[in-house]
This record gives C-alpha cells, structure tokens and sequence, in this order.
C-alpha cells in the first residue's frame, strides 16, 4: 500500500499531510515519504509540521516514526510540530503520552503562528 | 485454569505510604457520608460495590510471582519476586509443612525476579520439591549468590528442600506439570524469556520484562503468534509508550498501548497491564488501566480484548 504524502511550502516551512491510517502496514512507507522533508529540514533555515488532519488513525509503530522524526530534527536544530488530531488519534496521543514530547498544536494556523512568523504571513496570504 | 497474582510490581517492591492511606480513608469517609452505614455488613458492601478500587483496595506492592492454577496437584509458578513469600506461607498454612511439589518457571535473573526465594518458605523444609525452569546460563549460580554471605545470613545449602535447577530451550515444547510450554526470547538487558503455558485447550502467555520496539516486522509476527489467541496475556507495561521508544529506551520494558496492539493482533482474549511502574500509586493505576480500556474500544475492530491491571491477590479464572 501506498501512503501518498502530499507537502506544501509556507515560506521557511514546509507541511506535510499524510493520510489514512499509520499502522504496521503503512508506518515504513510513512517513514520513507517524511525522510527528504527531514532531510532538509535544519536549524533556522527550515521548519516541518506534520498535518494529520487526515490521518484516521495511528499505530505504535507509526507513533515510533514520530519519534524518530522527531529526534531526527532535534539533532539537526530543526523545529518538528504536529497538529490537525482528529479525536481518535488526539486520544492515541494522549493515551501513549505523545502529546507531551511532540509539540502538537489544534491548527495548522496554530502550528505555523509558533514556528514561524513568515510561513503564518504565508499561509494567512495563500 | 485460574491465575493468582502474588506480586505484579516492576523493579522493586514498594508499601503505600501513610500518606495514601490517609488519603484513601478521607475519601471513603466523604463518600459515605450520610449513608447509614451502621454495621460491618452494610460497610463492607458499600466498600466493595461502591467505592472506586483505587480507594478501597490498592495494587499492592510485591514483585513479581503468578501462579498458575491447573487442577493437577502441582503448584505452577512464574517468577519468585518478593510475592512468593505469600505464596509460600499460604501454601504452608493451607497444606502443611511437606510434600509439595513446586514448577517455577523464570523470565530471568534480575534481582526483583528472585528475591522472594530467600523468604519461599517451603524451600527450607524437608519433604518439599522445588524445579526452577529458565532458559539462562547462569540460572542456579544467580540463585546460589543471593542466599549467601554478605548479600543473605542464611546459606542456599540450609535449605531442606530438594531444589533442581533445570535449562530449558527457548522455542521449544516442553510437557511440565500437565502444561505445554514453550519460552521465547524477549528485549531486556541480559535477555528475559517469556512463557506461553497451554493446558485443555486453555492458554495463558506470561510475558514480562519484554520491550518491543516494533522495527522489525519479523519480530512482531513472532511475538503475535506467540500470543495468539491466549485467553490471558500478562503483559509488561510499566512505561509509556512516549517514555519506551524515547528517555527510557533500551530500558527494557514496555507500555500499555503496545500490549493492546499486539493482542489484537493475535485475537488474545484477555490483557492483564503487569510490571507497574514503582513510582505509580493505585491512583495512577486506576487511571491507566481506564484509559488502556479507552484505547481498546477505540481501536476495536471485530475482536475485543478485555483488560485488566493486575493487583497482588488478583484471581482470573480462564
């Protein structure tokens, strides 16, 4: 199965949709679409939000790919945020405490106004 | 097949603290304010059927020791942390000082896994016969040390009992004491073992001690199969999954979320959260073991999994 990962650029930031369910079937494909964002995602130069607005659900393992994104960008000086849980999986979140070591945001708006000043400007003008 | 939890604490023993229990009993007396509860009897009920388990009862603190229940006379035992004091007293109180025959089965070495040996009452009498299952190297060495000089003032030799120690093979079937059992190789500093135990057609999975990092498919497919379609899974949880797969990595332990994913999975009927986390009171437990019941309705497809958090004195009967 394919996991589609449609992006789209917001002056420094760039936002990534993933959709579906992250689960063992999905997480590695997952993983392989988000890896050229992390790629080039670095220290004041560059910012990635996830958007799981359309994400209906997510596994362990796709949790895991978070992590490891996250961790990724950390080391890289790179800001990582999520925001757009749908109800399942804000309560997956909050049930497997990731919304305490990701910085998860309501919006997209609400993701983009805490990394960067620019892609908000962006994002308020597309 | 019934199973009784004599210990279901992770890495140490742990006794609630006055201040607990003098939080539980201020909630029990606002909850029964005004309700005439004038005779044991009528107390008694109101605490069993009203009050929520967390204030009237607690996890308790012992680690870890489940037995295992299968109708033969033998007793069939996982694990000799501190639990197995009770168990050992209980046996003695109920059937006497002698003639009984005990099946110990143990995931590994680490010290909250043996250190109820010492205080297993029925090792020192003569008459009793003690067979400890494990599938490490050093097994009997590890068990030997701590009944010693300086770590214990009662020497393993003191013992009475006739105590055998015997290797098993990971991924094998063995015939032990009416049960099938097979042990498998799971994530923990030195390796732990967990054991599925099969007897008339019921299933029980002890599998604690065990992370699963969940990066190699492979090994989640054995893992699944080796749970399939238990009627219980004693499973480790004492983490978050946050906490498992980032600070506390490679710690060796696992969470609740992952338990419920790996039983639906393997369409096991019964998940029991074990191994909690010494910091964590029976408040902490109660609610985890809610929202763990939350995630397994949420992401429910044909098959249900019913959860439960083990507690010390906790009985199932499969």
């Amino acid at each position: 199965m394919d996991m589609p990962l449609i992006s789209r650029r917001f002056a420094d930031t760039t936002v990534v949709f993933p959709e579906g369910r992250i689960d063992h079937a999905t997480a590695e494909q997952f993983k392989a679409a988000l890896a050229p964002h992390l790629a080039t995602c670095a220290a004041g130069r560059d910012r990635l939000v996830i958007d799981m607005t359309g994400v209906e659900y997510i596994s362990s393992v796709g949790l895991r790919v978070l992590m490891l994104a996250s961790k990724q960008a950390k080391a890289q000086g790179c800001a990582l945020a999520v925001c757009g849980l749908q109800p399942v999986v804000r309560e997956i979140f909050e049930i497997s405490r990731f919304n305490l070591v990701l910085q998860v945001f309501p919006t997209l708006r609400e993701a983009l106004a805490a990394l960067s000043t620019e892609a908000l400007a962006a994002f308020e003008a597309a | 097949m019934r199973v009784r939890f004599w210990g279901t604490r992770g890495s140490i023993p742990v006794a609630m603290t006055s201040a607990e229990v003098k939080r539980k009993l201020v909630t029990a007396l606002v909850a029964a304010a005004g309700r005439g509860l004038d005779t044991p009897g009528k107390a008694r009920a109101f605490v069993e059927w009203e009050l929520d388990f967390s204030v009237s009862h607690t996890f308790g603190g012992n680690s870890s020791c489940v037995q295992i229940e299968t109708g033969g006379p033998d007793y069939v035992v996982c694990d000799l942390g501190s639990g197995a004091r009770g168990l050992g007293n209980t046996v003695l109180a109920t059937g006497g000082p002698r003639g009984h025959r005990f099946h110990v089965f143990m995931s590994h070495l680490h010290w909250d896994h043996i250190m109820g040996f010492p205080f297993f009452m029925p090792a020192y009498l003569p008459g009793n016969h003690v067979t400890i299952y494990g599938c490490h190297e050093r097994l009997e060495e590890a068990f030997r040390r701590q009944n010693a000089a300086p770590s214990f003032p009662v020497d393993f030799s003191r013992m009475e009992a006739r105590i055998e120690f015997v290797r098993l093979e990971p991924e094998r079937d063995y015939e032990i004491a009416g049960l099938r059992v097979r042990a498998k190789r799971q994530h923990h500093g030195g390796d732990s073992y967990g054991y599925r135990l099969e007897r008339d057609g019921k299933v029980v999975v002890y599998s604690t001690d065990s992370e699963h990092k969940q990066d190699d498919p492979e090994e989640v497919r054995a893992f699944v199969e080796f749970f399939r379609e238990a009627d219980l899974v004693i499973f480790d949880a004492q983490y978050s999954l946050a906490d498992a797969i980032s600070v506390k990595e490679d710690w060796g332990h696992s969470s609740n979320v992952v338990g419920v994913e790996m039983c639906q999975l393997a369409r096991a009927r019964r998940l029991c959260l074990f191994h909690h986390e010494p910091i964590f009171d029976d408040e902490r437990i109660a609610a985890l073991l809610a929202e763990t019941r939350r995630l397994e309705e949420i992401t429910r497809g044909d098959h249900r999994v019913e959860v439960h958090a083990a507690y010390d004195g906790l009985e199932l009967t499969l």
